[in-house]
């Protein structure tokens, strides 16, 4: 198949090119926010508990999400950081891609997989049941479990 | 040649050095990012397997692995600000080069507080 090369000055289409302006925004947006949430993950569950990476088992997870605040934070890192990773992996794929089946192939899986690990991750922290764990009441005295 | 470009915002130098490494690091941010979502989500499945998995992070291959996903972040997150500077600020094209040295800069100081407190981790009792 012949290949097309589109005229460098030939005017989107107002809706693509509204799309493409938002896109650049939230890249910028999203990119401050993420700086600040990444570098306070990191702190929190690396670089100041004394035992750093060793101390994380679920009794860590499960004292976090005991407060909203981290269900949110994390929440946040989810949402903004998949959103931001999977936009900028549909501008590489749309640089480098040569065939336009394909190309269009690899930007559906790319959505695909961030709507599936935005579902799943969200439904994981809204979800969340530290009682699952018979141990539990050894980190959190005062939680109450059903049945 | 007599007459070779000198470079610019994105041919050349360091304008287009950084701009591939912030390519590179965003694609080996993105997978971890990927395989992270997925080991947490253990934690909706059970204890031990969410403690199993997890297990893989503390050795000490995986732990050294984490110190080049922490600069991997650092990098693509303060690269990201030169980016908007350059983009926003009135003399950010200007200036692109000597700010890609203060991202470096500001990198090696983050890595050399991480660094130290992660080998302590990874290889203290």
């Amino acid at each position: 198949m012949a290949i097309v090369i589109e005229q460098p000055d030939a005017p989107r289409s107002r809706k693509g090119a509204q799309w493409e302006k938002r896109a650049w925004i939230f890249m910028r947006i999203s990119g401050v926010i993420l700086i600040f949430l990444i570098i306070g993950h990191l702190l929190v569950n690396l670089v100041l508990p004394e035992r750093g990476v060793k101390a994380i088992d679920f009794a860590f997870v499960a004292g976090k999400w005991a407060s909203p605040f981290w269900q949110v934070y994390d929440g946040l890192i989810l949402w903004l950081a998949l959103i931001h990773g999977t936009n900028g992996m549909r501008t590489l794929v749309n640089d480098y891609s040569e065939r336009e089946w394909l190309r269009k192939a690899l930007n559906v899986t790319l959505w695909v997989v961030a709507a599936a690990l935005i579902l799943l991750g969200t439904l994981v922290i809204t979800t969340f049941d530290p009682c699952i764990d018979p141990n539990v009441h050894n980190y959190l005295p005062d939680l109450v479990c059903k049945g | 040649m007599a007459n070779r470009p000198a470079g610019t915002l994105y041919r050349g130098k360091l304008g287009m050095w950084s701009w591939v490494l912030h390519r590179i690091t965003g694609v080996g941010i993105y997978f971890f990012l990927l395989v992270h979502i997925l080991d947490t989500a253990l934690v909706r499945v059970s204890p031990e397997a969410y403690n199993s998995v997890v297990a893989s992070y503390k050795t000490t291959i995986v732990g050294l692995a984490e110190i080049g996903l922490v600069g991997a972040i650092l990098f693509h997150g303060f690269n990201g600000i030169r980016v908007m500077l350059i983009d926003f600020w009135r003399k950010g094209a200007k200036y692109q080069n000597q700010m890609f040295w203060v991202v470096l800069v500001i990198w090696v100081i983050l890595m050399a507080g991480f660094v130290p407190r992660q080998l302590m981790h990874i290889f203290g009792a």
